[in-house]
């Protein structure tokens, strides 16, 4: 009874030689010291040196050499542009691809969801080499397509870009229609033919343009092994899964509800995603997209087999090095390594950056240690009292 | 505007979630929905809201069949139990978001979104960001939200479930009141008796995806339909044995039971509220059973006495008031005689 009676305000006592105490699974001094230098050591001799060094050697003729073996050379000025060409173009689609896969997988229940999570990570586990050889046993010259790709390759052209209208037809009449039953009027309320009748006018019309103006060459051979489509396709090959693997534990940890808070309070399917999805997995996209673009400028398995080694028009940054560096060109080998070098230690700090920033990924509602805090004032005063009670 | 839900079906695979369930809700009434969980009462919830889609079944909105009706065009405010607040944008951006999207002007949705403010006491808090609130106050958020495009029905899932118990009783007292100022007709999910008693007009008791009993809070509490309405609202003591000619039979105990003049004895369970139990000192001719105290916890203004039945391990609980308890002077050990005030009986279905 007296104990209880103790004054809250009475501050417990400072805790004995707090200093001396060691926590009871701390290693002893010399086990720490040993592991942290052994770590250290090889860091240093396996990352830190060689990132120097190719900084080192780049720059070892000085500045002016360094800039010409860069911008002098127009094989390598080439592979450079070559590069930034391709790799936005993996980006997209693989952002595009990745953001519709993270979608199906975290918000939608259908058999094989399971087996799907697992094929998107299959080019992590594939040799890139092997994933190369794929493009060329489909698209190469003794490939599947290669003697109709060969002989009047763009001859498929229409077909695809006519098919991507009714595409988007099809899913803007779905995403645009009026979801209310007593609104849809007209236009709106035949589904089956607006999408199929109208699908096939704008297919015959589309069609029918592209031949009558002659946008595609005819009888020509459209090049994908060799050549950049080829390249594309191999970079998103090895690529893809980054941005899909991001955004499945953001957008699972997020969960449904606040979609569904943004549907029952009148938002459409357009204006759901881009207020409530796109804000809340931001930074797990672009943490995602970083990493994706790292990988992709860095390639050189996949691309290897697919670019053929056209020096000037299908070597990419990685493939251009190699090449210089058989050469004995040192110098200018160095000096694009660096550049590959520079891009990824941007793409470290921001990463560390983003790791920051994406949401701490508590499910929502479940209270966070300062609402705790916050909600309960006097919980603080309830452990006050134990503590008094129990010293 | 008042909801009818006609034989709604619903289930996930080989869950069946509701069974053929039908209920009205009155124009401006607050209903609740009450059930232990896997009861199917959510589910109804989101059903009504357009969340979710029924296997079967029509909803109508004040005679308007909204059953294919997407969520958007249901005017309906839903409060999630979670809140599910929108983390990005501030209090102001959220409760003023289904204006938004409705399209309504901002001149407009500020002064909503003010007014808002002011309903949910929260004024000033409007350009924090949900993560700077209580629970508490998230809660009274996520209702401003809902409201804010003038719903024609509000819907509330388990709205305080994720509360601590005192910030729970306040928010209760104030829906309430809320609710009798707006006026709005609202259909809340609650798997606590006490809360759905204390706020709804309507308590609509749900079990394995059926309506088990439906009615006012005393019309649900004096006359329980059957036995899951009677154990699920408070505590409860079971004896089980027999009704017949007109007497439940349990073991040391016979009671009158007019409605059942019958022959034939059935097995029966009778159920005793532990504050319909009477505590004597001396049998003195009342029916009864003659009982062990075993452990007393006085609790405030009543007390509750834990009983063994002489002779068996059946255990009773019952509740005195302390006025009571002190004529008495009970203590752990002392032979007691205890009879019930009040029973109910209920037969097993013949079905089982």
């Amino acid at each position: 009874m007296q104990a209880e009676a103790v004054p809250l305000s009475q501050k417990p006592p400072p805790p004995v030689a707090a200093a001396k105490r060691r926590p009871p699974q701390q290693d002893p001094a010399w086990v720490r010291w040993t592991l942290t230098g052994i770590v250290l050591l090889v860091v240093g001799l396996l990352i830190v040196v060689p990132i120097v060094n190719v900084f080192v050697e780049a720059l070892a003729d000085g500045i002016g050499v360094y800039w010409r073996n860069l911008f002098g050379d127009p094989d390598t000025r080439q592979s450079i542009v070559l590069t930034l060409t391709v790799v936005p173009i993996a980006l997209v689609a693989n952002v595009l691809f990745g953001i519709t896969a993270a979608w199906t997988i975290s918000r939608f229940q259908f058999p094989g969801r399971t087996l799907l999570t697992a094929l998107i990570d299959l080019p992590f586990s594939v040799s890139p080499v092997v994933a190369g050889l794929m493009f060329v046993l489909i698209f190469g010259l003794q490939g599947y397509f290669g003697a109709f790709l060969r002989n009047d390759g763009y001859a498929v052209m229409p077909y695809v870009i006519s098919f991507l209208g009714v595409f988007c037809w099809v899913i803007g009449f779905f995403l645009f229609r009026p979801s209310n039953p007593q609104a849809r009027r007209g236009f709106w309320k035949n589904p089956g033919l607006v999408s199929i009748g109208g699908g096939a006018v704008l297919f015959g019309l589309l069609f029918f343009v592209q031949k009558y103006f002659g946008i595609w060459p005819e009888h020509k051979s459209l090049k994908i092994i060799f050549a950049t489509p080829g390249l594309v396709l191999a970079t998103s090959f090895v690529t893809f899964p980054f941005v899909a693997r991001e955004l499945i534990p953001v957008m699972d940890a997020i969960g449904p509800e606040e979609e569904l808070a943004a549907l029952s309070l009148g938002a459409n399917g357009w204006q759901m995603f881009w207020h409530v999805t796109v804000p809340n997995v931001k930074w797990g996209l672009a943490y995602g997209i970083i990493l994706c673009n790292a990988r992709a400028m860095g390639e050189f398995g996949a691309v290897y087999v697919v670019s053929g080694h056209i020096a000037g028009q299908t070597d990419t940054m990685p493939l251009r090095i190699e090449k210089l560096f058989q050469e004995y060109n040192l110098p200018g080998s160095f000096a694009v390594a660096s550049l590959l070098t520079l891009v990824a230690i941007v793409t470290l700090i921001v990463k560390t950056r983003l790791e920051r920033k994406i949401p701490s990924l508590t499910i929502a509602g479940e209270s966070t240690a300062a609402e705790r805090s916050n909600e309960h004032p006097d919980q603080k005063r309830f452990q006050e009292l134990r503590q008094l009670r129990s010293s | 505007m008042s909801i009818l839900i006609k034989n709604v079906s619903k289930s996930f695979g080989n869950f069946v979630a509701l069974k053929d369930v039908s209920l009205e809700v009155k124009s401006g009434s607050l209903l609740a929905l009450l059930g232990p969980s896997g009861s199917g009462k959510t589910t109804l919830l989101r059903i009504i809201a357009g969340l979710e889609v029924a296997d079967q079944g029509t909803i109508l909105h004040h005679e308007e069949d909204i059953t294919q009706y997407s969520a958007r065009d249901r005017k309906v405010g839903f409060v999630f139990q979670h809140y599910a607040l929108f983390r990005h944008m501030t209090i102001e951006e959220n409760i003023g978001y289904g204006l938004r999207v409705r399209g309504v002007p901002k001149p407009e949705r500020h002064a909503r979104v003010h007014e808002l403010l002011k309903l949910i006491r929260l004024e000033g808090l409007g350009p924090r960001y949900p993560a700077q609130l209580s629970g508490g106050q998230r809660q009274r958020v996520a209702l401003a939200r809902a409201l804010a495009a003038r719903p024609s029905v509000l819907l509330l899932d388990e709205p305080f479930g994720a509360l601590d118990a005192k910030v729970r009783q306040e928010l209760r007292h104030w829906l309430r009141k809320l609710h009798d100022e707006i006026q709005v007709t609202s259909v809340f999910v609650t798997h606590d008796q006490e809360e759905a008693f204390e706020v709804a007009d309507h308590v609509v008791v749900m079990n394995n995806g059926r309506v088990e009993q439906s009615g006012t809070p005393a019309e649900v509490f004096e006359h329980p339909a059957n036995a899951f309405v009677m154990d699920f609202l408070g505590n409860v003591n079971v004896f089980h044995g027999r009704v017949e000619q007109g007497k439940a039979v349990v073991p040391g105990m016979e009671l009158a039971y007019p409605d059942y003049p019958h022959l034939e004895g059935r097995d029966a369970d009778v159920y005793v509220r532990p504050h319909d139990l009477e505590i004597e000192l001396h049998s003195n001719g009342s029916t009864g059973l003659a009982a062990r105290v075993l452990h007393v916890n006085p609790t405030g203004s009543r007390t509750k006495v834990e009983l063994q039945v002489v002779d068996s391990d059946v255990l009773i609980n019952a509740e005195i008031t302390a006025e009571r308890f002190a004529e008495l002077g009970l203590k752990s050990g002392d032979m007691v005689h205890v009879s019930p005030r009040r029973v109910r009986v209920f037969m097993p279905d013949y079905s089982i």
